[in-house]
């Protein structure tokens, strides 16, 4: 049995003043948001504030400075995107940029590519999606079947993408393609790709080139995620990522990385604070219980999240510590609007109503999705199962 | 490396037998002489006072340990009691010790008489209180908040127990001689409550440790179907919650005592409040659940006395209830959280960085 540990770790000094810093800046620039956009997390977007947070050097705060980085800790990181999260602030334009396909980059893509790729994006005006679900590929990832055929000087992709996140705002998407068959290994002959879908300034690069993203609506009535798909749409050879047919392990590598930060366990910490709110107001034992067992789980959730930061940052790889997080997170984001409604006894409320009802109302819908995305919830199991050596 | 003595130490000495000898009602002398001789009894006193000078995330390593081998003797309050002794300025006696602080709304009283002082009042649930050599007694006097030191025979005792078959005895003072020193800035009237809750979410980490470990060795031993149940999915997903629960209450508990070291430091006690009410209620949660899943997987056989998991699970039903069940906590963690307000939780849930 592998075993796991949660040492508390010490933030640098800076971190503290990094904080103030946020909260200033929150001040002056989220005030305004209501409570139920708020409750949007980080889907909420906003391409003018990701540009006020790349002026502030906020985003790719750990990359290297000639790429547009500012070589910060991940603890200062983790600092910085809390403070956003817990303000609900709209981080989603440059989130999976900044999250998960810069880190991407950084480790496995060309120097061209970081120098291409990368500073725009810390400036808060270069937007990713991620292409890897299609319609029959989804906990069985390998299974992908978007095909990329070599052709002179590059690829010819077609096939389709589905649930991709902000396809229809996004410059780039990283894509996980099938560029050979092996039949005796599967997770061989994957190849990630970079996929231009848009200029910067906003020029449209997908309808000539064969690309067609159509809205796919959530059952909230919103537009987030798309269906994507390729009839013959070209890249280049300097489009791939990494290995070509060695896109597997990258894949691992990079959903790995994604499993532990604040954004795992604060998606409803609006209705929290709703919640606190309401009981200033009209207090009751039973509301107290409540939300001190949530505030309790909260603690607990943060104390694990940077813990697993610090060992990141000391280069140990958490695997199994960052299943658990995610997995007790997505469990803590999903139960707190159903405890709301206990203890409230209200109806969820749409487009009217009180912060408290609309927040929840949000919320009860929302969270169905927060132990599918990244890897649903029997998935984290089965991976923490096996570093407990059941499989 | 403090681990790796406790670990040694329990795996050597930590019996089937003795635990069941334990719930006879024998003292395990031997066991207790070994955890005294290695230093265990005493991490958190000072040097000066012949202790080791840790703080207590160093002995959430021992309290852990204690819980993880479900260790039958008073070691966690053998722990708390030589230090508050230590910071009230007396040097802790050798020996095993118990903590007692009164009942919910009646504190012991403590009162100063021309030979010295003395202690009347009654106290429920005294953890090893008629097998320990010394009970510290906090109770508020003159103003302040005082540490005593009471020695066996100087009070009546009426023996209980918990689930566990752990003695919980009522203890009774009648003017009662104790040995009163010093106070502890900022100690809070009810630091027995506080600070028993504080080793209890750090007794159950273990105990649970223990239940998840006993849990996988079983899953993949116990063969039906052709194979061995561990390898079913059903069985893996309970398992892999078990061990979200394991891990959250570990961390709960480093946190809680980590808390109080820097609490220690900026001289707030108070600053600790929040963590330890926070891991304990996660602590007491997570025992129900774990203890459920653990039984689960263990089919029949966990069911019977012959098999260990009971000595674990026992205590963790035991040991949730024990210095305010969680439940307890979370309603006072709540009304603190309302009072600090919404615009200011993250800030406190910050303040220990
Ligand atoms: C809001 C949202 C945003 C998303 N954004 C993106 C994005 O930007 N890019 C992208 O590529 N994808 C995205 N996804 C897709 C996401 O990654 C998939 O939903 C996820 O991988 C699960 O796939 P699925 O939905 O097809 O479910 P399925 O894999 O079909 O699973 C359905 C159910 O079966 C269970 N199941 C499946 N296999 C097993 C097994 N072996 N053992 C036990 N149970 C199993 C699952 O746990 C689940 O409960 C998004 C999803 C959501 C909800």
């Amino acid at each position: 049995m592998q075993t796991f540990s949660f040492d508390p770790v010490e933030l640098p000094p800076a971190a503290a003043e990094l904080r103030r810093e946020v909260r200033e800046f929150l001040a002056e620039h989220n005030a305004a948001r209501k409570p139920l956009d708020r409750a949007q997390s980080w889907s909420g977007s906003d391409p003018d504030f990701s540009r006020k947070m790349g002026e502030r050097g906020w985003i790719g705060m750990v990359w290297p400075k000639k790429y547009g980085g500012h070589e910060r800790t991940s603890f200062e990181r983790y600092v910085m995107l809390e403070e956003m999260l817990v303000a609900g602030a709209p981080v989603g334009a440059h989130w999976i940029a900044d999250r998960q396909s810069g880190p991407l980059l950084l480790n496995f893509g060309t120097e061209e590519q970081r120098q291409k790729y990368l500073p725009p994006v810390t400036r808060g005006e270069m937007f990713y999606c991620i292409g890897m679900s299609e319609p029959d590929s989804g906990s069985d990832l390998a299974s992908v079947r978007t095909r990329a055929t070599k052709v002179d000087g590059g690829y010819r992709i077609n096939g389709s993408k589905i649930w991709t996140s902000g396809a229809h705002t996004a410059h780039v998407m990283i894509a996980l393609l099938r560029t050979r068959n092996n039949p005796d290994n599967r997770h061989d002959g994957l190849t990630q790709f970079l996929i231009d879908l848009r200029e910067a300034d906003g020029t449209d690069l997908k309808e000539k080139n064969g690309i067609t993203v159509r809205p796919i609506i959530s059952m909230l009535g919103e537009h987030h995620f798309n269906e994507v798909i390729f009839e013959d749409a070209f890249v280049p050879d300097s489009a791939v990522v990494g290995t070509e047919h060695g896109g597997w392990a990258q894949v691992m590598a990079e959903l790995a990385f994604e499993r532990s930060g604040p954004e795992r366990y604060l998606s409803s910490i609006q209705l929290v604070l709703e919640m606190i709110r309401a009981l200033a107001a009209s207090p009751t034992p039973q509301g107290h219980a409540a939300v001190g067992r949530l505030v309790a789980h909260l603690a607990t959730l943060r104390q694990m999240s940077v813990s697993v930061a610090g060992k990141l940052n000391a280069g140990e790889d958490p695997a199994l510590e960052g299943s658990i997080v995610k997995d007790l997170g997505a469990v803590f984001e999903q139960e707190i609007p159903t405890i709301a409604q206990q203890v409230f006894d209200l109806e969820p409320k749409l487009g009217e109503g009180s912060d408290l009802e609309q927040v929840m109302g949000f919320l009860i819908q929302n969270s169905v999705s927060y132990s599918l995305r990244g890897g649903t919830r029997e998935i984290l199991r089965g991976i923490i199962a096996r570093g407990l050596g059941l499989r | 490396m403090l681990a790796d003595t406790v670990n040694r130490l329990f795996e050597d000495l930590m019996t089937t037998e003795l635990l069941i000898a334990a719930e006879q009602g024998e003292w395990p002398a031997a066991l207790w002489h070994a955890v005294e001789e290695n230093g265990l009894t005493m991490p958190l006193v000072s040097e000066a006072h012949g202790g080791v000078g840790c703080g207590w995330l160093d002995a959430r390593v021992v309290l852990h340990g204690a819980g993880r081998y479900s260790a039958p003797i008073p070691l966690a309050e053998t722990i708390l009691a030589s230090w508050l002794l230590d910071r009230a300025g007396i040097e802790p006696p050798h020996g095993p010790m118990s903590i007692a602080g009164g009942s919910d709304g009646a504190p012991l009283r403590l009162t100063r008489e021309p030979d010295g002082w003395r202690v009347d009042g009654e106290c429920p649930r005294v953890p090893w209180g008629g097998q320990v050599d010394h009970v510290v007694v906090v109770a508020p006097a003159e103003g302040a908040v005082r540490v005593g030191l009471v020695a066996k025979g100087e009070f009546n005792i009426t023996s209980s127990q918990n689930m566990a078959r752990e003695p919980r005895d009522t203890l009774r003072f009648d003017n009662a001689p104790v040995n009163v020193a010093g106070t502890i800035d900022n100690l809070p009237a009810d630091a027995v409550t506080l600070f028993g809750a504080l080793i209890r979410t750090a007794q159950i980490g273990g105990a649970l440790e223990r239940a998840l470990h006993e849990s996988v060795l079983y899953a993949n031993d116990r063969v039906q179907f052709g194979k061995p149940i561990g390898k079913f999915q059903a069985v893996q997903q309970n398992l892999a919650q078990l061990a979200d629960e394991v891990a959250a209450v570990g961390a709960a508990g480093s946190s809680a005592c980590a808390a109080v070291d820097l609490a220690l430091q900026s001289g707030v006690l108070d600053d600790a409040w929040f963590r330890i009410a926070a891991g304990k209620a996660r602590a007491g949660e997570a025992a129900g659940k774990a203890a459920s899943i653990a039984h689960q997987a263990h089919g029949a056989f966990g069911f019977t006395y012959e098999h260990i998991l009971h000595f674990s699970t026992r205590r963790l039903w035991s040991w949730r209830a024990e210095y305010g069940t969680g439940e307890r906590w979370a309603e006072a963690l709540g009304r603190r959280v309302v009072e600090i307000g919404a615009d200011n939780l993250w800030e406190v849930m910050t303040a220990n960085d």
